[in-house]
């Protein structure tokens, strides 16, 4: 295979072995990079000619689920949940609703179901058709919930993918998984680590992570590390 | 169709491999296109036709692209098919002044105005059937021909096949739908666990017991 190649189309090629990662495979690559700068700024300069929507309106999007939008608001839906008992069950008995008392809606999570862990149910949230997930809650999603090895996998084999989360669930446990097929969307209520009981509802919502609303891991108890 | 991007239940794609500290977008050009499949939804929407696009991207293709380049080869087939070049220009695109206002307000998929009385009650017994519509379907192939049990009731939905090819929102009753491990991957499953999903009306029969 030659080393260099003059055409735009030739990432099919250029990788020895499996690629580890097609996005870590990707960014390797300017050349690829200024083939989709070209694509991209080809659509934008269309939608925009067209009237459809203003660069002014792109930046404000780009700026909310870049910055404004994140897991440290589903982080306070959490701590909430574990400190107030009426919210929580709010909470599991109307999602979208409990949710919204906090200031939290909008797009993709316009119809929110909690799911409860206890010491016996462990639920775990996928999309395995494309890339479901509550942003009003949790921001835009991490590749590896888009990518395929997740989604595949989680579904058949969910104790298997979350033990390379490093999270052992014994089989007294029932795992549930929840493909997000609709537009309902899905967040795991962790159950309250142990050691956290002087903890105000600020600081407990600085333990809950990601991962753990997502339901590949379980909160460590206060004072260890994940 | 049954594409690629219905994964579910596929071994072959090795361990999940997780990027530590990894930003919300990796490229300028991956803010570009998230923000124009967002707010280009009144002439290449609903997201339905945005996600079956996505699904005729071809396999290979689909594989070999990351998350972003589907979005972005969505948007370009979505603007070809429906000739936007030759469209006219719009009377008013979406400013920055009100893009708050669309993220917090969502678009949600139920419609109350619909006289659609629910089939199934929770803990009735349904099987999922087995289509294979050539178009768009959210109804995957692990769960085709295999019987669950209603879970909960989440109102009248947009049908999501029909509304991908524009053929109107027919909103039916959308349910949670339990599935036991076992009747979904065989005896080797473990005995407890299971699996939840929301299946449309259509996509279900009554199961006799």
């Amino acid at each position: 295979m030659s080393e260099h190649h003059d055409h735009d189309h030739d990432h099919d090629h250029d990788h020895h072995g499996a690629p580890p990662n097609p996005y870590l495979e990707k960014r390797r690559s300017g050349v690829e990079t200024a083939v989709l700068d070209a694509r991209v700024k080809k659509m934008e300069a269309l939608l925009v000619d067209k009237g459809l929507v203003t660069t002014a309106a792109l930046d404000r999007l780009i700026e909310i689920y870049e910055h404004d939008l994140g897991p440290m608001n589903g982080a306070r839906v959490v701590a909430r949940a574990w400190t107030d008992t009426d919210f929580k069950a709010r909470l599991l008995a109307n999602g979208t609703a409990a949710i919204a008392e906090l200031g939290m809606s909008g797009l993709q999570g316009e119809h929110m179901v909690v799911v409860e862990n206890t010491p016996t149910v462990h639920n775990v949230v996928v999309c395995t058709l494309c890339s479901c997930y509550p942003w009003p809650v949790l921001g835009l999603p991490p590749s590896w919930y888009k990518d395929a090895p997740y989604r595949s996998r989680v579904v058949i084999d969910p104790r298997g993918v979350l033990a390379e989360f490093g999270t052992a669930l014994g089989p007294d446990v029932e795992v549930r998984v929840w493909d997000s097929s609709a537009e309902m969307r899905y967040l795991v209520l962790p159950e309250r680590p142990a050691g956290s009981a002087g903890l105000d509802e600020a600081a407990l919502a600085n333990l809950v992570t990601r991962d753990a609303m997502i339901g590949v891991t379980r909160l460590p108890p206060v004072g260890k590390a994940a | 169709m049954n594409g690629i991007h219905d994964l579910g239940g596929l071994t072959c794609f090795g361990p999940v491999l997780r990027e530590a500290d990894e930003p919300v977008f990796h490229a300028d050009w991956e803010r570009r296109v998230f923000a124009l499949m967002m707010l280009s939804g009144s002439a290449l929407g609903p997201v339905d036709s945005y996600r079956h696009a996505i699904e005729r991207m071809g396999a290979v293709e689909y594989l070999q692209t990351t998350y972003y380049e589907h979005w972005l080869a969505a948007i370009e087939r979505l603007s070809a098919e429906r000739h936007l070049a030759d469209a006219p220009r719009a009377p008013q695109p979406l400013d920055a002044d009100i893009i708050d206002a669309v993220v917090a307000g969502g678009m949600p998929s139920t419609r109350d105005d619909v006289d659609c009385e629910p089939r199934f009650a929770v803990g009735d017994a349904v099987l999922a059937k087995n289509l294979n519509p050539p178009g768009h379907t959210r109804l995957p192939r692990y769960v085709r021909g295999r019987r669950g049990t209603i879970a909960a009731l989440q109102g009248n939905h947009v049908f999501a096949d029909t509304a991908a090819h524009l053929q109107g929102e027919n909103p039916q009753p959308l349910y949670s739908v339990r599935f036991s491990a076992r009747e979904l991957w065989g005896p080797d499953a473990a005995a407890n666990d299971c699996l939840f999903i929301d299946l449309w009306e259509s996509y279900l029969e009554a199961c006799p017991s």
